[in-house]
């Protein structure tokens, strides 16, 4: 049995920070010390950040994205446009289309993809919200957003079958060359749906 | 342990932060399932995406782990396949059917027919001939076969137009007369050969019939609802029908 070297409170806090991630059990380790020695100026208001953030942080019950109101800040925007809807697979992929702030738009997020390994159907993900919201009304083009994967493009399938008949514009993101990308290194499929997109240069 | 195969991917999850599980129809070792290390790389998810043919080594301790995969891409389909709904939910209803077999149990004329289906999924209506076809085998390995060569109550072998509901048996327009409204109406690109190719109806009754088969031997004594991509896929073909008139009758390999 190896001995303990550290009380059991810095242990749990070792083990939780295992949990996050990108950190292992020797990242962790290095992460909680790090905290440990800065406690005034990082540990202290780490953990009164993360209780705040405990405390306020929920789900918007427009678009499913997470804020600390309800509705979330992108939904109550005025400045955004309410007519266009960027649907994405997670919280996740809203902050990185946000990043890139290429469209001023509102989003809906779905909470994951349709996947029958994982026992995710239709009932699992935000889509029941998501046509409600279109047959509203004031949606005038629905972008799908979804990763370019099968489980993605199934799911993308599935929404436009379910938004059949509401009258709303359905475009989904381009496949092909990142910036950046050398041909040689890309994979043949990619090549043949850049092909297939291309372009008047 | 170690094997190496070739495998049809049908589907994958995330395992941890940079592994995936993968599942694969294998040609000699069934349907199966392995890690890939580093599957969620870059470099990887273009390879591992359902409906590619791959080159698999699986290497485990023991037979019953569920082992590594090595995986080099043959025919990546994957990418063909994404634009068109019809194609991604046949692949789907594909891999549906699948997994209702047991694992690492070798199913050679599925992985064949896969193999072809897979190679015309851009065509719905090609696709839903071959994806009934492919319905009919997974029911007869299942072991709930049904019997199309010759009518159940005379033996003749003309004009085979009813499936009986009780037996699985085939049975000729003359026989099946009286009972027409308790029969399943049976399509007669089934019984035809290659040759022919059905209509819009006659694939509407070959799903309603397979369908009638999966729902009472698979779905209900298993519990199970029948997957919502079969549907999708039906829809998609109606589709198809809808927006491009039938085209003239051609040669189709099943």
């Amino acid at each position: 049995m190896s001995k303990r070297i550290v009380g059991p409170e810095i242990e749990r806090l070792i083990q939780l920070l295992a949990k996050v991630p990108g950190l292992g059990p020797r990242s962790a380790r290095r992460a909680a010390l790090h905290l440990i020695k800065k406690k005034e100026q990082l540990l202290g208001p780490l953990t009164v950040a993360m209780g705040d953030a405990l405390d306020t942080v929920r789900v918007c019950s427009t678009c499913g994205n997470v804020d600390t109101s309800d509705p979330c800040t992108i939904c109550t925007d005025p400045r955004r446009d309410e007519a266009t809807i960027i649907v994405v697979e997670d919280v996740a992929d809203l902050w990185a289309l946000e990043r890139a702030g290429a469209m001023n738009a509102r989003y809906h997020v779905l909470g994951g993809t349709l996947s029958p390994l994982d026992g995710v159907g239709p009932d699992d993900l935000n889509i029941r919200s998501l046509v409600d919201r279109v047959a509203r009304g004031g949606v005038n083009e629905l972008i799908l957003a979804v990763n370019a994967t099968v489980e993605g493009q199934t799911t993308a399938h599935y929404i436009t079958d379910q938004l059949d008949g509401l009258g709303v514009k359905i475009t989904r993101l381009a496949h092909g060359v990142p910036v950046g990308g050398e041909l040689d290194y890309l994979d043949e499929g990619t090549l043949s749906a850049a092909l297939k997109a291309r372009t008047v240069f | 342990m170690e094997w190496r195969d070739e495998g049809i991917i049908i589907g994958s999850r995330r395992h941890g932060e940079t592994s995936l599980i993968l599942e694969v129809m294998t040609r000699a070792h069934g349907r199966h399932m392995g890690i890939v290390r580093g599957g969620r790389s870059r470099r990887m998810q273009p390879v591992l995406q359902a409906g590619n043919r791959v080159d698999l080594v699986w290497r485990a301790r023991l037979d019953e782990h569920m082992g590594q995969f090595q995986v080099e891409p043959i025919e990546q389909n994957a990418a063909r396949l994404l634009a068109s709904g019809a194609a991604i939910y046949a692949l789907q209803t594909l891999a549906a059917h699948l997994r209702l077999l047991p694992e690492r149990d070798p199913h050679g004329p599925l992985f064949e027919t896969l193999a072809i289906i897979i190679a015309h999924l851009d065509d719905p209506r090609a696709a839903a001939e071959l994806l009934v076809r492919f319905e009919l085998l997974v029911l007869d390995e299942l072991g709930f076969g049904l019997d199309l060569s010759c009518c159940a109550a005379t033996g003749s072998l003309q004009e085979l137009a009813y499936v009986s509901p009780k037996s699985g048996r085939a049975v000729s327009r003359a026989a099946g007369e009286p009972w027409r409204d308790r029969l399943l109406p049976l399509p007669a690109f089934l019984t035809a050969g290659p040759g022919l190719r059905g209509d819009e109806r006659a694939l509407d009754d070959a799903f309603r019939l397979t369908g009638f088969f999966f729902e009472r031997h698979v779905y209900e004594p298993r519990g199970l609802e029948p997957p919502e991509t079969r549907a999708g896929f039906l829809s998609a073909l109606k589709r198809s029908w809808r927006d491009v008139p039938p085209s003239r009758p051609s040669e189709l390999a099943s």
